[in-house]
């Protein structure tokens, strides 16, 4: 597993600097380090996340957005009236509940059809394996540079904690 | 005073502050009474203007930002309230143009009318929060709280237009509005 501070050092290392989203317990040490280290903004729904990293990146951030994929439902609009036609990049770092089918209820059907939804809305994305995290950050980091728009890194449990 | 009137009121009181619309008639109406290069135009994701406003403000303290917002969109994510009032962003001036209808879908009524938006600001820690409905008050206090640290929020509460208005869209590609809105946050002052 990569811990927490692990995980937020990649980040920083590649550039990122305005954090903010709705947490997941899959990412908690992610969070708690975050916020140990202040700047990480508690949104109240991943959609208002969207709106706020469209902001801190044309006054210059590169934002990062962490959510379940339960938030990916929120943002269906966000994303597609706001940050892919405006052209507005963010990472989308978004846990992967309903992994293969074993979660609770509420997490069954988006867990099924997550790949599918962010091929639909064509946001390019890489699922993380530990191994391949540092690999996975550089390729959205490119990726976020070629084509001005969101991309998302998918977390399955077990990668961190 | 009507949503026209209020923002001829209120736009020569800018100077270069960085305004963020929500959408429809706000944008609309913003955008052919003076087309400011500060000026972000919101289309599309209703409720958010505030959530880019604060995203802009919180990444340049040293600008003023301004939200151009309405009761529809203010009521879609009052989640933003609560955060803007938590951040406290200094920088940052919440005007809310209430005219209790959703203007641009035909003038049905939002639940405005029933609910104290400026209340829900000071609830939420606005530092300074107003309430005007007549022209010179919305002038003097346009002109205080762009002059003083926020956030603050001033209630706007205005006339529905009862003739349908005929005005045009906004006319520049969403691309083209962010790279004028960059410029302006980038430019020196």
């Amino acid at each position: 597993m990569v811990s927490g501070p692990q995980f937020v050092q990649h980040l920083r290392n590649a550039g990122f600097d305005f954090f903010t989203g709705v947490p997941c317990s899959l990412v908690k040490g992610v969070i708690a380090t975050l916020e140990e280290r202040g700047g990480y903004i508690a949104e109240t729904r991943e959609d208002a996340a969207v709106g706020l990293a469209a902001g801190a990146y044309m006054a210059g951030k590169q934002p990062v957005i962490i959510m379940q994929n339960s938030g990916l439902g929120v943002c269906l609009n966000a994303l597609s009236s706001l940050s892919l036609i405006y052209a507005l990049p963010c990472l989308l770092l978004i846990t992967w509940r309903g992994y293969q089918g074993k979660d609770a209820p509420e997490h069954i059907i988006m867990g099924d059809i997550l790949p599918d939804l962010l091929s639909t809305l064509k946001i390019p994305y890489r699922v993380l394996e530990e191994q391949t995290l540092e690999d996975a950050i550089g390729w959205a980091t490119s990726t976020l540079k070629q084509t001005s728009r969101p991309t998302a890194l998918v977390l399955p449990p077990g990668v961190t904690a | 005073m009507n949503l026209a009137q209020a923002l001829s009121v209120v736009i020569p009181a800018l100077q270069d502050a960085l305004v963020v619309h929500a959408n429809g008639f706000i944008s609309r109406e913003s955008f052919n009474l003076e087309d400011r290069l500060g000026n972000f135009y919101m289309i599309g994701s209703m409720g958010l203007a505030s959530s880019i406003a604060l995203g802009v403000a919180l990444s340049k303290p040293e600008r003023r930002v301004v939200v151009f917002d309405g009761d529809g969109n203010v009521l879609m994510n009052m989640g933003s309230l609560a955060l803007i009032g938590v951040q406290r962003p200094r920088n940052l001036v919440h005007l809310v143009f209430d005219n209790e209808v959703y203007g641009s879908t035909g003038n049905q009524p939002t639940i405005s009318s029933r609910v104290a938006l400026d209340a829900v600001a000071r609830a939420s820690g606005y530092v300074d929060v107003r309430r005007v409905e007549e022209a010179d008050q919305l002038r003097a206090a346009t002109q205080e709280l762009l002059a003083k640290d926020g956030p603050s929020f001033l209630l706007v509460k205005i006339e529905p237009d009862r003739e349908e208005r005929h005005i045009g869209r906004i006319t520049h590609e969403p691309q083209h509005i962010v790279r004028r809105f960059m410029e302006a946050i980038n430019q020196d002052l």
